[in-house]
């Protein structure tokens, strides 16, 4: 059976909305990061995007694929065990809202060039 | 929606820091306090911060408890002082006013990093909610 419209436009715009989720859980990462960094012991961490993209997009595509968070190797550790390095973290976080922003425009011109032709 | 999730984050941060502000001006405050002979005098109190693990591997943090210095109180020779005991010290606090001003810039900053990671969170979900138009 012919696949709809709908599924089809859906579709269309899957990659853009499993990477603004991407970068959505990645913020929310590195804000804990952030927020821990006087907790004695606590190890930062943070997951490979393009990675978890792949298996997103590839996987059912239903978001609740596991993310594999791995513990950023820490280059000044400080004596109560705790690894954030809080510029590396600033930077990140900063990259990382750029990069939101850039795939909600990339998905904002994907819909509106759908709405001028659905408008004709 | 995984960014309301970094103000929940970002808030623990801001709520446990500013804890932590508040034991180093009730530590500031009591620095000089002194204990008659025999009572016991202020200690300083200190956050001890711990990780609040999400479902999903991000972590908040809250404080786990507000532990007492057991350091030696300070004694302090001042035989005119009205707490001086029988050989003229005074027993006053175990508050290190150096660690405290540390520990006071420390939360300050940790403080405002949070705030900011909020603020972000804050234009990215206005501009989320402003797709498709």
């Amino acid at each position: 059976m012919a696949r709809s419209m709908i599924d089809r436009i859906a579709d269309s715009l899957r990659a853009q909305s499993e990477a603004l989720a991407l970068r959505a859980k990645r913020q929310q990462v590195i804000a804990g990061n952030i927020a821990n960094a006087d907790t004695p012991g606590y190890k930062a961490v943070d997951f490979d995007f393009g990675r978890a993209l792949g298996e997103a997009l590839r996987g059912a595509g239903n978001g609740s694929s596991r993310l594999n968070l791995l513990q950023t190797p820490s280059t000044q550790p400080s004596a109560d065990g705790n690894t954030v390095d809080m510029d590396a973290e600033r930077a990140k976080f900063a990259d990382n809202a750029l990069r939101y922003e850039a795939a909600l425009r990339a998905l904002n011109a994907q819909i509106r060039t759908l709405l001028d032709a659905i408008r004709g | 929606m995984s960014l309301s999730r970094v103000f929940d984050i970002a808030g623990s941060a801001v709520a446990a820091q500013s804890r932590r502000l508040n034991t180093v001006a009730s530590n500031l405050a009591n620095a000089e306090s002194a204990a008659a002979p025999g009572a016991q005098p202020y200690r300083a109190r200190h956050a001890v911060f711990e990780a609040v693990p999400g479902k999903d591997g991000a972590a908040g943090v809250r404080v786990a408890r507000v532990a007492e210095d057991a350091s030696e109180p300070r004694r302090h020779y001042d035989p005119r002082h009205p707490l001086a005991d029988a050989q003229g010290y005074v027993t006053l606090s175990n508050v290190n006013v150096v660690d405290e001003m540390i520990d006071m810039v420390s939360a300050a900053r940790a403080y405002q990093n949070n705030l900011e990671v909020m603020n972000t969170a804050k234009s990215l979900m206005l501009k989320t909610l402003n797709l498709g138009n």
